[in-house]
């Protein structure tokens, strides 16, 4: 059986039509297909986060939803985040600056989940950044400078209302 | 780990769906998927057909009236967990959803997926064992609304025939300024409790308790009553003491001896966690609470 469906997708604001398997996952859609790498896998049953997206603005596990389920919807995946090739976003440079990663696997998951967290809740407490996080296993840093890291990133983020926000 | 072959269906009406249910043969309905697709991934489960209920339509709903609340079976978890409505007129539900898995799959999973996954530890599953619930089923042959209660037939099966979908469940509320807490214990914040306490209760104007409700989950293949405990507390006034006797029996309840715990450790969980959430209970009952 090899049942493919036609669908359209807004990835990074980019339009892509494309033809997937309907078993095809949106994590492998996205790095197999479009080549979007930086979404990354670890235990493709929804317990480690690395795979996070923000799906219509709302974060999601890709190795949790079908490609087909995508099509008409507006995905965000962690090579979206940053204004331009050149510029980091602010929760990027806070996760430079503060040693918020060490190997990186798990850091496209959760900057896409704290994306979501810093937006509707722009001032969090410490407490609601490590809930916030909890869906997402890192096993370099021990979280604390993940969360020093998110803690900045707010502050960064209040004081740039400005600044270009995906 | 990738998903088995099948077919893919979604169809866009209730009506759709029981068809394509009656026609097909080993379909599984896709809810929100935080269950479904890693048993996909995992090949725990291998479907000849899936039938996603994501774009059917007016499943997606959390609606108030006489006294109850009515919610679809396709909203969200979130959508639970920032409701208003729920806030006001279910604390309990508003207060176990948030330790329903983590943010990225609450944004996805559903109560009707939650209810008919049926995990024995489940806090939705819980909740409506704890509010009475009854559910709204659809089928070939017209809807039908059965008690919650009857609802769990064996470890992770819920009463529903092959042509049969979950569309709505109905939660009674319990009056203004009630007391209730939601108490369980897991390793991690996000997983599936080992045993939980739900607990619900009015008291009368001298502070006895006339009316509980004592939910444990995670003991067995579904939530269980302590409907001995729920009469032993009529009466009583909140005491930790006493309560320490009134709950005592439910050492006895038998219990799941898996992995994360043996028995006798969900039996010891039993006797604490559901003190714990009447203490709670008690102490969040609103001072108008009292008629």
């Amino acid at each position: 059986m090899s049942d493919t469906r036609q669908i359209a997708v807004t990835v990074n604001g980019m339009r892509y039509e494309e033809i997937v398997p309907v078993r095809v996952t949106l994590a492998d859609f996205l790095r197999h297909q479009l080549g979007l790498t930086g979404t990354h896998l670890g235990c493709e049953h929804g317990v480690c986060g690395a795979c996070t997206i923000l799906l219509d603005g709302r974060s999601a596990r890709s190795c949790l939803m079908l490609a087909v389920q995508a099509d008409g919807h507006e995905i965000l995946t962690v090579e979206g985040i940053a204004p331009n090739a050149d510029t980091l976003h602010p929760l990027q440079e806070a996760f430079r600056d503060n040693h918020g990663l060490q190997c990186g696997f798990c850091t496209p998951g959760i900057l896409t989940t704290l994306i979501e967290l810093l937006r509707d809740n722009p001032d969090p407490t410490e407490e609601e950044v490590r809930i916030g996080i909890s869906g997402n296993l890192c096993r370099c840093t021990g979280y604390q400078n993940i969360v020093i890291a998110a803690l900045d990133a707010a502050k960064r983020l209040r004081g740039s209302s400005g600044a270009s926000q995906p | 780990m990738k998903p088995p072959p099948f077919s893919y269906h979604d169809p866009r009406t209730v009506a759709d769906a029981v068809d394509l249910l009656t026609n097909l043969d080993n379909a599984k309905l896709l809810a929100g998927g935080q269950s479904l697709m890693p048993m996909l991934n995992m090949r725990y489960v291998l479907p000849d057909h899936v039938i996603d209920l994501n774009r059917v339509e007016g499943l997606s709903y959390i609606t108030r009236r006489d006294g109850v609340l009515e919610i679809g079976a396709m909203t969200r978890q979130r959508d639970i967990e920032f409701s208003e409505a729920v806030a006001e007129r279910c604390p309990l539900m508003a207060e176990a959803i948030r330790q329903v898995g983590h943010r990225q799959t609450r944004n996805r999973g559903t109560l009707g997926g939650s209810l008919c996954h049926l995990d024995p530890a489940a806090e939705l599953v819980s909740i409506a064992a704890a509010l009475d619930a009854k559910v709204t089923i659809a089928g070939k042959s017209g809807t039908r609304e059965i008690d919650f209660a009857a609802f769990p037939v064996a470890y992770m099966t819920p009463a529903l025939e092959p042509d049969e979908l979950l569309t709505a469940a109905t939660f009674p509320c319990w009056p203004r300024g009630h007391g209730y807490a939601f108490v369980e214990f897991a390793r991690r914040h996000g997983d599936f409790a080992i045993v939980s306490a739900a607990v619900l209760i009015e008291e009368d104007k001298s502070g006895k308790i006339a009316r509980a409700s004592v939910t444990l989950g995670g003991m067995g293949p579904a939530p269980v009553r302590a409907a001995a405990v729920e009469r032993a507390l009529i009466g009583e006034t909140i005491e930790e003491k006493r309560l320490r006797d009134i709950c005592e029996p439910l050492r006895k309840l038998d219990a799941i001896d898996d992995i994360h715990a043996p028995a006798s450790y969900r039996q010891q969980l039993a006797t604490v966690l559901p003190r714990r959430a009447l203490i709670k209970a008690h102490e969040r009952i609103a001072p108008g609470g009292r008629p």
